[in-house]
């Protein structure tokens, strides 16, 4: 066959096939891949477009449903760069809850991904609710770690998806004390039933593969950071977030409707658990920090499987950062700081469970936004996606296309991308030369 | 329903959504094992990849219809399911990306992305009901997943969920919450609004924003008429109706009635 192009097109029944939420295409010569072209078909929603014209006020609320599963990290980023433009500071107290609530999304997030998503894939199972079946007791440890991420989010922001009470210049309502103090009892719970996760995915099989990734994330002096710092790389970049565009860029690729970023050199970047935790494993709670060593994750983690170690640790260390600031909380004067409609703009980025989300908005005269960028990170991560599919697929060429889709599946859900281009059903096609 | 032989058949689909609906499944921690016992979740790709084919006793639908090949699938998916309920703003009212059809689709395009031409979408974002007939609506964004529980046990029961459509009002009332807009003067759309969230926002020193769209019989001219009072300019009233059920029809046309004059006019009247 070699010198002729023929595609082989893995069987997919005909709904699962125009479900095609991610599709991949290989392209092998000469026994070499050559190219892994992930797509994704998320029907374009248009925020950037339909946020121009709204006031800043409402922006936050917007911006939340980009992501059901993320709302708080799109809402925050938003209220961040939205402040900048306004030359309005939230500090103290107010500062503090907004972090707390931060904690509430990684712990639901990433365990919702640990447990429900990851864990199956390593176990052999089709989902959580099979893998419910042998184990019972871990799936049910899980569920409740997740709800305790939720129960914060309930508490600070009003809901679970969509938090009603973030606004720019704080919340419209903060809890009292005697509130939170019921949270930090089962904040308590959750940070024994984190630190047996760490200890339970750290036991798993995982592949060897190693990838020199470059990696991003935010640092900052004091902080693991959620919601403020500089934008780093492993290899010397120490930027501020208005600082962004010109050292990164975004490409469209035809074949999806998610930008790609690079860097402007061309080099692809990888944000998320890893890239955090290789840029700022220093800043973890002593706890945090013990239980990485204790599992064998060492300064840096290179491998991608082992991604769901690191969920865990930062699981472990949201428990533990949620405890601090319920213990040292003191409640506010005044629920939001005063934010008057002016002309400007402003950049932020934070991290979201999945990795650095960045804004940038222009507003007019009377506070109404002119124009709005956004740039999330799974279309951060998707070049290092590509390429470790590549890599991956080298190794195990030789697996029938049905077997090499399934660990293309594994491999994607390492990066945790957003389900809204998730890969639960991938579809793969080999063109095999 | 289904023969005694097996559990029903449960299926989520999504369309252009943000999948917030479809996690409030999985945000049932203390329940969703016992759904999993009285249900074969046969598809959801959220949550397995494990499939069963065929025929599905219920299907969950999320999200919007935004693209001529999704139109096509959600008659697929209403031919393989006996029931469908569409779950949450975007499929009930074609949700938060339902304002392009105040708008021209090839300019948001040419705003967001540098190769507009590769992008294939429809001129509207509309909801399920548009395309095939719907079993049961349930509002919200996201919906409240104490409802999506209660619609699960009443199709598993056989019997008509029971989800009041009355305003946000009477939940303040039941929850004794002090009205925001008497008391202190916030604009608040809990007047015209949909029952379901528990009157969050109200309790949270917020007005009301509209995530479950309208209310059986809203009369929005009335309330506008106090929102004005309360300071709102034309420009806010347009926009306060123009979010998650923006093209849900009671909000849409009051939104148009403050609306620029140089938009498309009602035709979905
Ligand atoms: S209705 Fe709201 S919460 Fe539900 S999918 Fe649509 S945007 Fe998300």
């Amino acid at each position: 066959m070699a010198g002729k192009t023929s595609r082989k097109t893995i069987r997919v029944d005909y709904l699962a096939r125009v479900e095609g939420e991610g599709a991949l295409e290989v392209v092998v010569r000469d026994g070499r891949v050559q190219s892994a072209a992930l797509s994704i078909f998320e029907p374009p929603r248009f925020f950037e477009a339909f946020l121009r014209g709204r006031a800043f006020g409402e922006v936050p609320d917007i911006t939340a449903r980009i992501c059901g599963i993320c709302p708080v990290a799109y809402q925050m980023s938003s209220v961040h760069a939205l402040e900048r433009a306004l030359g309005v500071t939230v500090e103290g107290p107010l500062r503090a809850l907004r972090r707390l609530l931060y904690c509430g999304e990684w712990i639901e997030s990433h365990t919702l991904h640990a447990y429900l998503l990851h864990a199956p894939d390593f176990l052999g199972y089709a989902g959580a609710i099979d893998m419910a079946g042998d184990h019972g007791e871990i799936v049910k440890r899980g569920l409740q770690l997740k709800k305790v991420g939720n129960e914060i989010l309930t508490l600070v922001g009003g809901r679970e998806i969509h938090p009603i009470n973030v606004r720019v210049g704080g919340f419209y309502r903060v809890p009292r004390r005697r509130e939170l103090a019921p949270l930090a009892e089962r904040l308590k719970w959750a940070r024994e039933a984190a630190l047996e996760t760490v200890r339970w995915v750290a036991g798993f099989d995982f592949p060897e593969a190693e990838r020199d990734y470059l990696f991003v994330a935010l640092r900052h002096p004091g902080e693991y950071p959620f919601n403020e710092g500089r934008i780093v790389s492993g290899r010397g970049l120490d930027i501020e977030a208005a600082d962004w565009e010109n050292h990164f860029e975004e490409i469209h690729v035809a074949r999806s409707t998610a930008l790609q970023a690079r860097l402007k050199s061309g080099e692809s970047y990888l944000v998320g658990p890893l890239a955090r935790y290789a840029l700022n494993a220093d800043r973890l709670s002593p706890l945090a920090r013990e239980a990485a060593t204790e599992a064998g994750l060492g300064a840096v983690c290179r491998n991608p499987y082992r991604s769901i170690v690191v969920r865990a640790v930062e699981v472990l260390y949201a428990c533990d950062e949620a405890l601090r600031i319920i213990e040292s909380y003191e409640e506010p004067d005044a629920p939001a700081v005063p934010v008057e409609p002016r002309a400007g703009s402003g950049c932020a980025a934070t991290e979201a469970p999945r990795g650095l989300l960045w804004h940038r908005y222009r507003l007019a005269e009377d506070g109404s936004v002119a124009e709005a960028r956004i740039v999330p990170p799974t279309s951060q991560n998707q070049a290092a996606i590509e390429e470790d599919l590549v890599a991956h697929i080298q190794g195990c060429l030789e697996l029938p296309d049905e077997a090499l889709r399934e660990r293309c599946e594994l491999t994607v859900r390492n990066y945790d991308p957003c389900i809204s281009c998730a890969t639960h059903f991938l579809k793969l096609t080999m063109d095999r030369g | 329903m289904a023969s005694p032989t097996r559990k029903p058949r449960l299926a989520v689909w999504k369309f252009a959504s943000c999948d917030g609906c479809q996690l409030s499944l999985l945000d049932c921690e203390d329940e969703l094992l016992a759904v999993a016992g009285a249900l074969d979740i046969a598809y959801f790709m959220e949550a397995t990849r494990g499939r069963i084919e065929g025929r599905y006793d219920l299907s969950l639908v999320e999200g919007s219809i935004t693209t001529a090949h999704d139109a096509e699938r959600i008659r697929e998916v209403r031919r393989r399911s006996r029931r469908l309920v569409t779950i949450g703003a975007c499929a009930t009212a074609g949700g938060i990306q339902g304002l392009r059809n105040f708008a021209d689709v090839a300019e948001y395009a040419a705003a967001v992305y540098a190769r507009p031409d590769y992008i294939a979408t429809l001129a509207t974002s509309t909801p399920i009901a548009e395309h095939v007939p719907v079993d049961f609506e349930l509002r919200g964004c996201p919906i409240s997943k104490r409802q999506l529980l209660e619609v699960v046990s009443a199709f598993l029961a056989g019997r008509r969920p029971v989800t009041p459509a009355h305003s946000v009002c009477v939940e303040c009332k039941l929850r004794g919450t002090v009205c925001v807009m008497v008391a202190h003067g916030t604009a608040c759309l809990g007047p015209v609004t949909h029952a379901g969230c528990g009157a969050l926002c109200p309790a949270y020193d917020r007005g009301c924003y509209g995530c479950f769209g309208p209310k059986e019989t809203p009369n929005p001219a009335s309330l506008s008429g106090r929102l004005a009072a309360l300071g709102m300019d034309g420009g806010q009233l347009g926009r306060v109706y123009r979010s998650f059920n923006a093209n849900a029809p009671e909000f849409r046309q009051e939104s148009q009635r403050h609306g620029r004059q140089d938009e498309p006019q009602d035709d979905q009247g």
